[in-house]
C-alpha cells in the first residue's frame, strides 16, 4: 500500500482531484501532502493532510490522536489529589493552570474553602505560567516564521521563570503545585523578592520582542490579513482565549466568572484592533494571525500587572485547606472553567459519595481552537499553514489527552 | 516475530570499514596532538596563522614575480618576444610561452644570465602546469577551509546574537574544531539512498551542486596577480557557473522522491532564475561605469583609497550595490529568502532525504558560493584588494621584500579582499539570525515588481552618468568629486556606526543579557 493510499484511506472525506486539469499547454494535477505528525512546525504530533495545487493549499484536514493517553479515564480511578499530576501532562506548557482548573472543580464540588494566602499564591503562579506559556508561543511562532532569535530570547526568560518554579515546587515542567484545597507548599524564603526582581527585568524585554518580531515588517507581511476569523465564526467554532480575543471579543473568564479571587485585581482584557491605529501596523485585520499573536504579547503585560498586585498584598495564613486526603465527593456534578493561556479549560467532575470521581471530563481550549484549522486553511499559500496553526497555538498533549 | 524481536540484521563485529577506522585514528591522533596546544595558546596560534598566510602570499608573489621579472628582462632581448601590454594581468599574458623559454635556454648570451634560474631550485616554477597545480591545490584547500570555518563562525555569531555561546567544547578554544568534527561525523554516517529515490540522480545531484561553486574559484582574483585564470569575462563566467548550481538542486529535489523535496527544488528554481536577472543587472551598472567585464580590470580602477571605490563613485552604483546584495541573498537562498530549505514549512526542503557526506556537499556548495558572491561584491563595489588607504601614501617604500610585505598589508593585497568578503559574509549571517522568512509570492513580487524595474533604472542612470562624465567638463568633474565625497561619507558613517554599535554591544555583552543571567551563564 502506498503512502497516498494510506492517506486516502485515513481521510475518506478528502477527495483528490486526480483528473488532469488543462492549463494552457500544461497538464497539472493536485497533490496530497502529509504534513506531520513529525513535521517541525505542527507543534508536536499534529498531522495535517494538505490538498495542494502547487504552492496553494486547497484544503487542510487535521488528524489528531497520536498522543492519546486516556487522561480523562485515569481520573475516574484515582482520588482527586492523585489525579493532579495527570492534569500537568495535558497542557504541558501550562501545568499550573491545569492543576488549578481541576483543583477548583473538586473544591466547588466538595464545598472546600481555600485559604486566602493559597488563593493569592495560586493567582501568582497561574499568571506566571501564563507568561511562560505565552513566551513559548511567541518564540515558536517566530520559528514558524523563520525568525530564530526571538525563540532563544523567549526561552531565556522562560528559563528564569522555570528556575523560580523549581525553587517553589521542585519541578520545571510538571509542577503539581496547585492541589485540591490550596497549594502544595508555602513559598520558600526570599522567593517574592526574586520574583519581583524578575518582573522588573522582564517587563522591558516585552519591548524587545515587539521590536524584534511583532513590528518587524516581514513578520507583519507574513501574518497580517492571513487566517482571518470573523466574530461569528469565532463564536460558532467555540474559540476561546487569545484566538477569541484576537477576533475582537472581550471575553475572559477571569473577568466574566472570576475564580480564586481574580475580582480583587485590577487588569485589562486586551483585544485585537485593526491596523493603522495606535501603533498597530497597517494591514492588520481584526481576527488575523497577527492579532492573535499580539493579544498574547499584551496579555503578558497584564499578567505582570496582576502578579505585582498579588505579590504586594500577599496575605498570611495557611496554604492548604484541612482534610483533603480521603475527601468524600458528594453525589453531585460540577463544571468549572478557568482561563488557561490558550483559552477556556473546563473540568467536569461527578462524584458518587466515594473518594473517587465517577466521571472526569476536560474541555480543552487547544482541542476546540484546533477545529478552526480547516476553514482557515482553505485556499492559502503553503507557508500560511504553519502561520495559521502557530497562531492558534495548540498543545497536542491537551488536544489528544 | 514477537513484539521485541529485531527485524534487521545484527551489526557486524567491526561496524566501520577499514577506511573509516583509519580516518577516526587519524582524527584522534591529530586532535590529541593539536588540542592541548591550541587550547593553551589560542591567540598566539591565530595570530601566527594570519602571519603565516601573509608570509606565504608574499613568498608566492616574490617567487613567481621575481622569476618572471628576471625572465622577461632576459626575454626582451629576443627578437620574437612581444612585451606584455598590462603588467598587472596574470603572467600567462606576459608572453613567456614555452617557445620563448626554450629560446632563452638556447640563446647563449641570455642563457648565462638566467642559468641560475632555469637550472636549479626555481626550475619547475617556469612551467605553467606547475603553477596551475600549485594554484589549484591552494584553491581547493581554500574551497575546503572556507565553508568549514564559515559554518563554525556562523554558529558563533548566531550564538552571540541569541545570547548563548555557540560551540565551546570541541578543540578547547571556543569549539574551533567543531566543524571538522562534524565533517568527520558526516563522512562516517551511513550511506543512505531512500528506497523510492532515483539512485543515480540522487547520487549525482550533490556533485552537480558543488562543482559550479568550485569552478567559480578558478576565475576569482584574490589579488592583482593571485588568480588562477585571468578571464576578460570573469564576471559573466562566475555568474554563469553559479547559476548552474540550480540544476543540482532541482535534481536533488526530484530524485529524492519526496514531496517536500520537490517543493524545495521548485522554489529554488523559480527564486534563483528570477533573482539572477536583477543580480546581473545590478552588476551591469559598475560594468558600464568602468567599461570592462574583467574583475581585475574593475578592481584596478579603484586604487586610491576609500573614496575611489565604485560603490561611492555615483548614486547609481551605490544603489546597485544594495540591489546586488539583496538579490545575491535570494539567489544564494540565504535568509530572509531561504525558502527552498524553509524548515518550518518544507521540513528541510530539497535536502530532506539527504544525510551524511552528500548532505555536507550541499552545505559546502552553499557556503563556498556565499564567499564567492561576497568576494565579487567586494571586488566590484568595494575596491577589491585595495585598502581604504590610498596607495600613494606608501610611495617611498621601494620594491624590496619588506616593502612588498608592507604594501600587501597596508595598501593592496589578498588580505584586504578576504577582510571585506568576510565582513559582507558577516552581514549575511547577521540578517539570517535577525529576520523572519518571506513568503514565496512576496519573494517574487519583490523581484519582479521592485528589484527588476529598479535595476533597469539604475542601468539607464549609470549610462547617462557615464556619458556625462566622458565630456571632461570642469563643472561635471566637480559634481563627480562632490558625489564621491558625499557617498563615501555615508559609507563611513555606516561603517563607523557599525563599529560603534558592535563595540558597545561587545563591551556590554554581559550586561545586555541581564543581571539574573550573569551569575549562572557558563563562560560569561
Amino acid at each position: 500500500m502506498t503512502m497516498a493510499d494510506t492517506v486516502l484511506e485515513s481521510a475518506p472525506d478528502l477527495l483528490v482531484d486526480t483528473d488532469r486539469v488543462e492549463q494552457g499547454d500544461l497538464r497539472t494535477e493536485e497533490m496530497l501532502v502529509n504534513m506531520g505528525p513529525q513535521h517541525p512546525s505542527t507543534h508536536g504530533v499534529l498531522r495535517v493532510v494538505l490538498r495542494t495545487d502547487g504552492e496553494m493549499v486547497l484544503e487542510a484536514i487535521p488528524h489528531i490522536g497520536y498522543l492519546h493517553r486516556c487522561a480523562e479515564k485515569i481520573g475516574e480511578s484515582l482520588a482527586p489529589y492523585q489525579y493532579i499530576p495527570y492534569t500537568d501532562r495535558m497542557d504541558y506548557l501550562a501545568g499550573m493552570n491545569n492543576n488549578q482548573a481541576f483543583a477548583i472543580a473538586v473544591e466547588r464540588l466538595c464545598g472546600l474553602e481555600v485559604p486566602a494566602r493559597a488563593q493569592a499564591i495560586r493567582v501568582v503562579f497561574a499568571e506566571f505560567n501564563r507568561i511562560a506559556s505565552h513566551l513559548v508561543s511567541l518564540g515558536t511562532y517566530g520559528l514558524d516564521m523563520g525568525a530564530f532569535t526571538p525563540f532563544l530570547y523567549c526561552f531565556r526568560e522562560r528559563e528564569m521563570i522555570l528556575d523560580l518554579f523549581e525553587a517553589a515546587c521542585g519541578a520545571r515542567l510538571t509542577y503539581s503545585y496547585i492541589t485540591v484545597g490550596g497549594i502544595h507548599e508555602d513559598l520558600p524564603a526570599g522567593w517574592v523578592e526574586r520574583c519581583l526582581e524578575f518582573l522588573d527585568y522582564f517587563e522591558p524585554k516585552i519591548d524587545d520582542y515587539n521590536n524584534l518580531l511583532s513590528f518587524n515588517h516581514i513578520f507583519v507581511k507574513r501574518t497580517a490579513g492571513v487566517g482571518v476569523v470573523s466574530v461569528d465564526e469565532a463564536i460558532a467554532y467555540g474559540l476561546t482565549g487569545p484566538p477569541l480575543r484576537g477576533s475582537g471579543i472581550r471575553w475572559d473568564l477571569r473577568k466574566v466568572l472570576p475564580y480564586d479571587g481574580y475580582e480583587m485585581y485590577d487588569f485589562d482584557v486586551p483585544i485585537a484592533r485593526s491596523g493603522g491605529t495606535d501603533e498597530i501596523p497597517h494591514g492588520v485585520v481584526v481576527g488575523d494571525c497577527w492579532s492573535r499573536y499580539y493579544v498574547r504579547v499584551l496579555e503578558m503585560t497584564q499578567s505582570v500587572r496582576i502578579m505585582r498586585q498579588a505579590l504586594a498584598n500577599l496575605p498570611d495564613g495557611d496554604t492548604e485547606a484541612k482534610k483533603i486526603k480521603n475527601l468524600k465527593l458528594p453525589d453531585d456534578e460540577v463544571y468549572v472553567g478557568i482561563e488557561n493561556p490558550r483559552g477556556q479549560l473546563g473540568f467536569y467532575v461527578r462524584g458518587d459519595g466515594s473518594t473517587i470521581p465517577s466521571r472526569v471530563k476536560a474541555r480543552g481550549p487547544s482541542f476546540c481552537n484546533l477545529s478552526i484549522t480547516t476553514p482557515l486553511c482553505r485556499n492559502v499559500m503553503l507557508a500560511d499553514v504553519p502561520a495559521i496553526i502557530g497562531s492558534i497555538d495548540v498543545v497536542m498533549g491537551e488536544v489528544d489527552r | 516475530m514477537t513484539q521485541f524481536s529485531v527485524p534487521w540484521q545484527p551489526r557486524p563485529a567491526h561496524p566501520y570499514g577499514m577506511a573509516s577506522r583509519a580516518v577516526i585514528a587519524l582524527a584522534q591522533s591529530v586532535y590529541g596532538f593539536a588540542a592541548p596546544i591550541v587550547s593553551r595558546f589560542p591567540g598566539a596560534i591565530l595570530i601566527s596563522a594570519v602571519i603565516a598566510t601573509c608570509v606565504g602570499v608574499w613568498m608566492h608573489s616574490v617567487l613567481f614575480g621575481w622569476v618572471d621579472t628576471q625572465l622577461i628582462q632576459a626575454a626582451v632581448t629576443l627578437p620574437d618576444y612581444t612585451p606584455p601590454a598590462l603588467s598587472l594581468l596574470s603572467p600567462s599574458t606576459w608572453g613567456l610561452t614555452p617557445s620563448v623559454i626554450h629560446a632563452l635556454r638556447v640563446d647563449e648570451t641570455v642563457a648565462a644570465s638566467v642559468a641560475g634560474l632555469l637550472d636549479y631550485v626555481l626550475w619547475p616554477v617556469q612551467f605553467w602546469i606547475v603553477r596551475d597545480v600549485v594554484g589549484l591545490g591552494a584553491l581547493f584547500g581554500l574551497f575546503n577551509v572556507i565553508p568549514v570555518y564559515v559554518i563554525w563562525w556562523e554558529r558563533k555569531v548566531a550564538g552571540r546574537i541569541q545570547s548563548r555561546l555557540g560551540p565551546m567544547r570541541v578543540g578547547g578554544w571556543h569549539g574551533w574544531a567543531q566543524s571538522p568534527a562534524d565533517g568527520i561525523k558526516l563522512i562516517l554516517k551511513e550511506d543512505l539512498v531512500p528506497a523510492g529515490a532515483d539512485g543515480p540522480l540522487f547520487r549525482l545531484a550533490p556533485y552537480l551542486t558543488i562543482i559550479p561553486s568550485l569552478l567559480a574559484f578558478l576565475a576569482l582574483p584574490f589579488g592583482a596577480t593571485y588568480v588562477l585564470r585571468e578571464l576578460d569575462v570573469a564576471l559573466v563566467f562566475i555568474l554563469g557557473v553559479l547559476g548552474a548550481e540550480v540544476v543540482g538542486v532541482i535534481l536533488a529535489g526530484w530524485a529524492s522522491n519526496n514531496k517536500w523535496s520537490v517543493y524545495g527544488a521548485m522554489r529554488e528554481a523559480c527564486q534563483m532564475i528570477s533573482y539572477e536577472i536583477p543580480m546581473g543587472m545590478a552588476l551591469l551598472v559598475p560594468v558600464i561605469c568602468v567599461g570592462t567585464l574583467s574583475l581585475s580590470g574593475i578592481a584596478d580602477v579603484q586604487q586610491g583609497g576609500w573614496f575611489s571605490w565604485i560603490a561611492f563613485s555615483n548614486p547609481f552604483c551605490f544603489a546597485a550595490f544594495v540591489c546586488y546584495f539583496i538579490a545575491s541573498l535570494a539567489s544564494l537562498k540565504r535568509a530572509p529568502f531561504d525558502l527552498p530549505e524553509a524548515e518550518s514549512e518544507l521540513v528541510a526542503g530539497f535536502v530532506t532525504e539527504y544525510s551524511g557526506f552528500r548532505w555536507s556537499l550541499f552545505f559546502f556548495a552553499e557556503y563556498a558560493a556565499m564567499f564567492v558572491i561576497c568576494a565579487i561584491a567586494s571586488i566590484v563595489f568595494l575596491g577589491g584588494w585595495h585598502s581604504p588607504l590610498p596607495a600613494s601614501w606608501g610611495g617611498g617604500l621601494g620594491d624590496g621584500l619588506l616593502a612588498r610585505g608592507l604594501t600587501g598589508l597596508l595598501f593592496s593585497g589578498p588580505i584586504w579582499l578576504m577582510f571585506k568578503s568576510v565582513f559582507l559574509l558577516y552581514v549575511q549571517l547577521w540578517l539570517r539570525w535577525t529576520l523572519p522568512r518571506i513568503r514565496i509570492d512576496q519573494v517574487l513580487y519583490s523581484c519582479i515588481q521592485v528589484l527588476l524595474p529598479l535595476t533597469m533604472v539604475l542601468v539607464f542612470g549609470a549610462t547617462v552618468w557615464t556619458w556625462a562624465s566622458t565630456g571632461h567638463n570642469a563643472l561635471w568633474s566637480t559634481v563627480e568629486a562632490a558625489t564621491r565625497i558625499i557617498l563615501g561619507s555615508i559609507g563611513l558613517v555606516f561603517i563607523g556606526g557599525f563599529i560603534a554599535i558592535a563595540g558597545y554591544g561587545f563591551y556590554h555583552r554581559r550586561r545586555m543579557v541581564g543581571n539574573l543571567v550573569q551569575d549562572v551563564m557558563p563562560g560569561s
